[in-house]
């Protein structure tokens, strides 16, 4: 049973594996990069959206706020990078503990409309420091990721960090999918007044949630300022939380594959498409609309809806 | 018939060869084509399509077919990462023009410095040059000319008092900085700061506080349309004194926009819109009047300063392809070591403590009068 639960990420890690060692061309292993620190950032936000129903509109401002905490640490103050992460993970929980606290009293579109507020403030705050942050022109000469004197300071290094850090999240997540905490979750999805009769501390769930949600869009931030070696604060913008939302909406909210599904999606069909030129944003938006207008559950729901008709059909012409 | 058709094949085989042999000579581009600032992007990709159909209706560059090709960043830096290692290591590329914007332009920086590929950016921001980046050029002008550019103006008109106000971008936020560090130099006081977001309606608040104070001039900064409401606005509160706009007032659409309000306004520009009014011993005036026309009768629309960043960027580029061929090291040798090349945007002359390679005298001071872009007296 445990091996044909974990049997599609055995399968995935061994694909994520050997995929690079035929792909040399810095191009690809960059796409790949990106993929892999969006899921990253997307695994949290499915967590919070597709499982505990709450919506945000600010992770972008996670995502930044993890980028540039390390980044101001290890290029400005010379500190090491793990304790500079430790410092971002510590940073991002703070803050997203009390605005979850303020935040999760409220619900449906109040919610999106208080966390899309703590995108902007953040947003503004990181343009405005210009002292500290750099300002709108942002903070280079972050350096690469180092841990242990291994330096990861190519696009084939950086490829293996990212994807392990992802499968090593995936099991984190998947585990907490199926313990108490995520059938509370699940719960509190169906009826917050359900959940709390049934015993659940709605509030405290809530913010842990958030709180967790948030970290994992600041690693997120942090393989990405640290692989781009630049940040601005257009990465806090809310246009990114939006294409994060879109990428669980695509791939699949309330599945951990949908993340991930959505994040290569929405990072590969642009580079795809770029041979079309003009013609370029109108089929990347049409394939958007067709799979949302058709499959409500993202690409993932689609798949298993399929998935399962297929077998309803192989059955019923066994019995037949 | 069969030795016939043998000979046939034989000739289109070599013919092809032949052809082949001229292999083409392969540049990138990176514009944000589309996205918010595809105000800049647009001309910018227009240009550079314009000018490779011109060279190659002219027989290439030393009989080699010129191939740009374009990649829209939509302004975004995570798309510019991606665009850049493309156009390095699938395109194999012997230089990069672009990116538009300044913050595209920081992240692809730490890429070609790595992969040692001359990079001409279009993008304004000292940032980009200062301190000098082996492999990266640009082509705008920089803000601090612009700001030294306003203040002998000052001078000239014998105005000592000023009042700056900015938007809070990328832009609005080193011309600030700039105004505020030449001040003294030129012996100018700034007798008020006023900041507003790129997105306002209304600046009459601003306005009335700058009114109450003795100024004896505003200096705006700023590249979006908020730049026409200060001008409206400060005509609705009937103040009278001098108006200086930034060099990001160099489009012709944002002084139509004001109507009359527009009039008279000061500002330091390249010196493309007032080529009508240059003297013939001008030496940028063939460049510029070429361009222009050439421009306004392919795209139907008006040039803008930003199609010019484009112009001077891919021209610098086949010049150096002309010069030395697709080799990425002596490109960045030959542009560095550049003088004197007449381009749109000025005479630009590199060198490798200088990789802007414009001084103020590319900038000239325009104004408003009757609707049209004049050089002001």
């Amino acid at each position: 049973m445990a091996i044909k639960r974990h049997l599609p990420l055995m399968l995935f890690g061994c694909a994520a594996a050997v995929l690079p060692l035929g792909l040399k061309d810095p191009y690809y292993l960059g796409i790949l990069v990106f993929i892999g620190i969006f899921s990253i950032a997307t695994m949290g936000l499915n967590l919070l959206m597709g499982y505990a129903g709450q919506i945000s509109l600010g992770h972008a401002a996670f995502y930044a706020l993890g980028a540039y905490a390390t980044g101001l640490l290890t290029a400005k103050y010379n500190v090491h990078f793990l304790p500079a992460l430790i410092a971002a993970i510590i940073v991002t929980a703070a803050i997203a503990y009390v605005i979850g606290i303020a935040c999760l009293r409220l619900k449906g579109h109040y919610l999106a409309v208080a966390t899309l507020a703590v995108g902007e403030i953040v947003f503004i705050c990181l343009n405005a420091a210009v002292g500290f942050t750099g300002g709108p022109s942002g903070l280079a000469g972050i350096p690469s990721i180092e841990i242990g004197g291994f330096s990861f300071d190519s696009d084939f290094k950086f490829y293996y960090l990212v994807w392990a850090v992802f499968i090593l999240l995936f099991i984190l997540t998947a585990n907490i999918i199926n313990s108490r905490s995520g059938r509370a979750l699940r719960c509190l999805h169906s009826s917050e007044i359900a959940a709390a009769a049934m015993g659940i501390n709605v509030t405290k769930l809530k913010v842990q949630v958030f709180v967790l949600s948030a970290v994992y869009a600041a690693l997120a931030g942090v393989l990405y300022g640290h692989s781009v070696t630049f940040i601005s604060p257009q990465s806090s913008d809310l246009m990114f939380s939006v294409k994060l939302l879109t990428m669980i909406v695509v791939g699949g909210m309330g599945n951990l594959w949908g993340g991930v599904l959505g994040a290569a999606l929405l990072t590969l069909l642009p580079e795809m498409l770029s041979a079309f030129h003009d013609y370029e944003l109108i089929i990347y938006g049409s394939i958007l609309l067709v799979i949302v207008m058709f499959l409500p559950d993202g690409l993932m729901g689609g798949f298993e809806a399929l998935g399962n008709k297929i077998i309803r059909k192989v059955r019923a012409r066994g019995r037949g | 018939m069969k030795k016939i058709v043998f000979a046939a094949s034989l000739c289109l085989l070599l013919c092809s060869s032949i052809v082949r042999a001229a292999e083409p000579y392969k540049v990138g581009a990176v514009f944000a084509v589309t996205g918010p600032a595809a105000l800049l992007g647009e001309p910018e990709r227009n240009t550079v399509m314009m000018l490779a159909e011109q060279i190659n209706a002219a027989g290439g560059i030393n009989g080699h077919p010129l191939e740009v090709i374009i990649e829209d960043t939509e302004g975004d830096e995570a798309k510019t990462v991606l665009k850049v290692k493309k156009l390095i290591s699938s395109d194999k590329v012997a230089a990069i023009i672009g990116p538009t914007r300044s913050g595209t332009t920081m992240a692809a920086i730490p890429l070609v410095e790595k992969a040692q590929i001359p990079m001409i950016s279009c993008a304004a921001a000292e940032d980009i040059v200062k301190p000098v980046k082996k492999w990266v050029f640009k082509t705008p002008q920089s803000d601090a000319d612009a700001v030294r550019r306003i203040y002998e103006k000052m001078k000239e008109m014998k105005l000592t008092k000023a009042a700056v106000m900015s938007g809070t971008t990328g832009f609005g936020t080193a011309g600030r900085d700039q105004l505020k560090k030449l001040a003294p130099e030129y012996g100018i006081t700034i007798v008020a700061d006023e900041t507003y977001g790129p997105k306002d309606t209304d600046m009459t608040a601003q306005l009335t506080k700058i009114k109450g104070t003795d100024a004896q001039a505003i200096i705006n900064w700023e590249i979006v349309p908020a730049q026409t409401t200060v001008m409206k606005n400060k005509k609705q509160l009937g103040i009278t004194i001098p108006l200086f706009q930034s060099h990001g007032f160099g489009n012709i659409k944002y002084a139509q926009d004001a109507g009359d309000a527009a009039e008279s306004v000061l500002f330091p520009c390249g010196l493309l819109f007032a080529v009508d009014t240059l003297p013939d011993s001008n030496l940028q005036k063939p460049v510029l009047a070429a361009y222009r026309k050439a421009y306004e009768e392919k795209f139907k629309t008006d040039v803008s300063a930003f199609g010019g960043y484009a112009w001077d960027a891919l021209s610098l580029v086949v010049e150096a392809l002309r010069a030395v061929g697709p080799d990425s090291v002596k490109i960045r040798d030959y542009i560095e070591q550049k003088k004197n090349f007449v381009g749109v945007s000025g005479i630009f002359s590199y060198s490798a403590e200088d990789h802007c390679g414009l001084n103020k005298m590319s900038f000239a001071m325009l104004t408003i009068k009757d609707g049209k872009i004049v050089v002001a007296k």
